[in-house]
């Protein structure tokens, strides 16, 4: 069953060895040339699973991978339950809502000192299980760096998130993210890279995110 | 507030970011009273700007009269001139704005400053009637993926180091190929890319939305050095890779915001092969594919003159002390309340 179609992959919600599992396509894109298209879809099926493998060695929660078939660019990952934090997150007590943000916040931070950058940071690619731990997923249109300036983009997509789909909270929201952030990157660095959010915010060249 | 010819609206248009000099007179209904223009070609090597800047004031009164007997007006009908006040070139720059200002000055009409990429974009609107699209804007100094949204173009992706432009520019010169007049780098590589048949693995370069073509081009030139490949067959494997590049992004942007229309436009616009392949991916989003014809890709004054009147319309002129040109204006940083959206 699909559940989403990308621009760059489809997933579904599939039947597998008796358990509900994700699955990652990448289809051909019919603007390539044959020997191009293989090699993009292989690289990132490749590339995906590793990232998300590097970010539970940072102390991340990521979906497990099952399956990976490069030649037909398809991962089989677990089907993570839970909720999406967009959907939670306006419905949560206002303690429970900065908690939740921190938590978040913690969690990008470790993802960061470790050199990943999630690249698609939204509400819905955070899923909140039952067990009340939060799961990143989508790690699509991430890539490694150290840098200050990916950084910031990052989190100031998680700035804009909060401000299309949590416009009412989205101020709290955002600060207790950096305070967990801080908390595990440290304060200087959380401040440079909250003075390079405030420079990407003044280029204006983000547009919110429409979801 | 200089006074405006009523009777007789016409907009006269100066482009001159890099290596053209354009002028065009439009009428402020929209219609195109001529486009004249004259390009400066290196003898060889890359634009130098203060080479191509001499060029430019050289040729100005040329162009200049070309243009108003072309259009069959005199200056005394023109109510209103629009200069490129960037992005682009310094010294380019600021030839083409010298002679506006004179222009306005003498004549006593308003002056509208007007932001190149912005430019592209409107006259690429006006000449294929399309009306809210993905725009990608590909030339030797820009490469842009952009739709308007909240008042203004955004910027979804863009190149963070060269433009592709740029990237087939160098490549050609590094081959030891020559443009000449009406035959750019840009076309060369194009009809050797059409010979070529083995595709040779480049480095594809996409973050997120961003697009990189430096390393790229690094490996293009290194594989032809190494001579084991036919210039054909890295050409023709550049090319591909760019203008994947170039189309997945462009893809991204188009899913994103759900547009009617991709207009491709610039100098890489003229490129079959790129436009085969943006022309699939709007077709499976059901959006309407539209190529600006060259004469209106390509750097031209008319697409200043059209912009000039919309942001005339929009109460936007520009003091003579106050018209300073903007060597880095981003396409993002201007207000563009003209458009409905």
């Amino acid at each position: 069953m699909l559940v989403k179609k990308g621009a760059e992959a489809n997933l579904y919600l599939e039947e597998w060895h008796n358990r509900k599992v994700i699955m990652k396509r990448r289809l051909p894109k019919k603007y390539r040339i044959r020997q191009l298209d293989k090699e993009i879809r292989s690289q990132r099926t490749v590339h995906e699973p590793h990232i998300i493998h590097k970010a539970k060695e940072a102390g991340v929660p990521t979906p497990t991978i099952f399956m990976v078939d490069v030649a037909e660019a398809n991962i089989i990952m677990e089907f993570v339950d839970g909720k999406q934090v967009k959907q939670v997150l306006n419905d949560l007590s206002p303690e429970e809502r900065l908690r939740l943000s921190r938590h978040i916040g913690e969690l990008i931070g470790r993802l960061h000192k470790h050199g990943i950058i999630h690249g698609d940071l939204t509400t819905s690619n955070m899923i909140l299980t039952s067990h009340g731990k939060v799961v990143f997923v989508d790690f699509g249109l991430s890539e490694r760096s150290m840098e200050l300036e990916t950084r910031g983009v990052d989190l100031h997509l998680m700035k804009r998130a909060f401000q299309s789909t949590h416009y009412k909270y989205a101020r709290g929201c955002f600060e207790a993210v950096m305070e967990g952030y801080a908390n595990v990157v440290g304060e200087d660095e959380a401040k440079n890279v909250l003075e390079k959010i405030r420079e990407i915010t003044r280029r204006g060249r983000y547009v919110s995110r429409a979801r | 507030m200089p006074k405006t010819n009523s009777a007789a609206s016409y907009c006269l248009g100066i482009e001159s970011t890099a290596d053209d000099f354009g002028v065009g007179i439009l009428s402020f209904d929209g219609k195109v009273l001529s486009n004249a223009n004259n390009t400066y070609v290196p003898e060889k090597g890359g634009i130098h700007p203060r080479e191509a800047a001499r060029h430019h004031a050289e040729v100005a009164g040329k162009v200049l009269t070309e243009a108003f007997e072309r259009a069959e007006i005199k200056p005394q009908d023109v109510g209103l001139v629009a200069f490129s006040q960037g992005p682009g070139l310094g010294p380019c720059l600021r030839t083409g704005a010298t002679a506006a200002r004179a222009l306005a000055c003498y004549l006593g009409v308003p002056l509208a400053g007007v932001n190149h990429c912005v430019a592209h974009i409107e006259i690429g609107k006006l000449v294929t009637q399309a009306t809210d699209p993905v725009t990608l804007y590909v030339s030797g100094g820009n490469t842009i993926v952009s739709a308007f949204e909240a008042e203004r173009y955004r910027v979804f992706g863009e190149t963070l180091d060269i433009a592709v432009g740029n990237c087939l520019d160098v490549f050609a010169r590094e081959a030891g190929l020559s443009q000449r007049r009406g035959a750019p780098f840009g076309a060369i590589v194009e009809e050797l890319a059409k010979k070529g048949k083995t595709f040779v693995s480049l480095p594809y370069t996409v973050k997120g939305m961003d697009l990189s073509f430096s390393g790229l081009l690094t490996a293009a030139v290194n594989l032809l050095r190494e001579k084991k490949h036919r210039l054909e067959d890295v050409s023709f494997s550049l090319q591909e890779v760019a203008f994947s590049m170039l189309t997945e992004v462009t893809e991204r942007a188009l899913a994103h915001t759900e547009k009617p229309e991709v207009l491709l436009t610039g100098g890489v616009a003229a490129n079959k092969r790129l436009q085969s392949m943006l022309k699939v991916v709007a077709e499976e989003h059901k959006a309407r594919f539209c190529v600006v014809p060259k004469e209106y890709a390509l750097d031209n004054g008319a697409m200043i003159a059209w912009t000039g009147i919309l942001a005339y319309k929009s109460h936007i002129t520009v003091p003579i002390e106050k018209s300073f040109v903007k060597l880095k204006w981003r396409l993002d940083e201007v207000c563009a309340p003209w458009v409905e959206g």
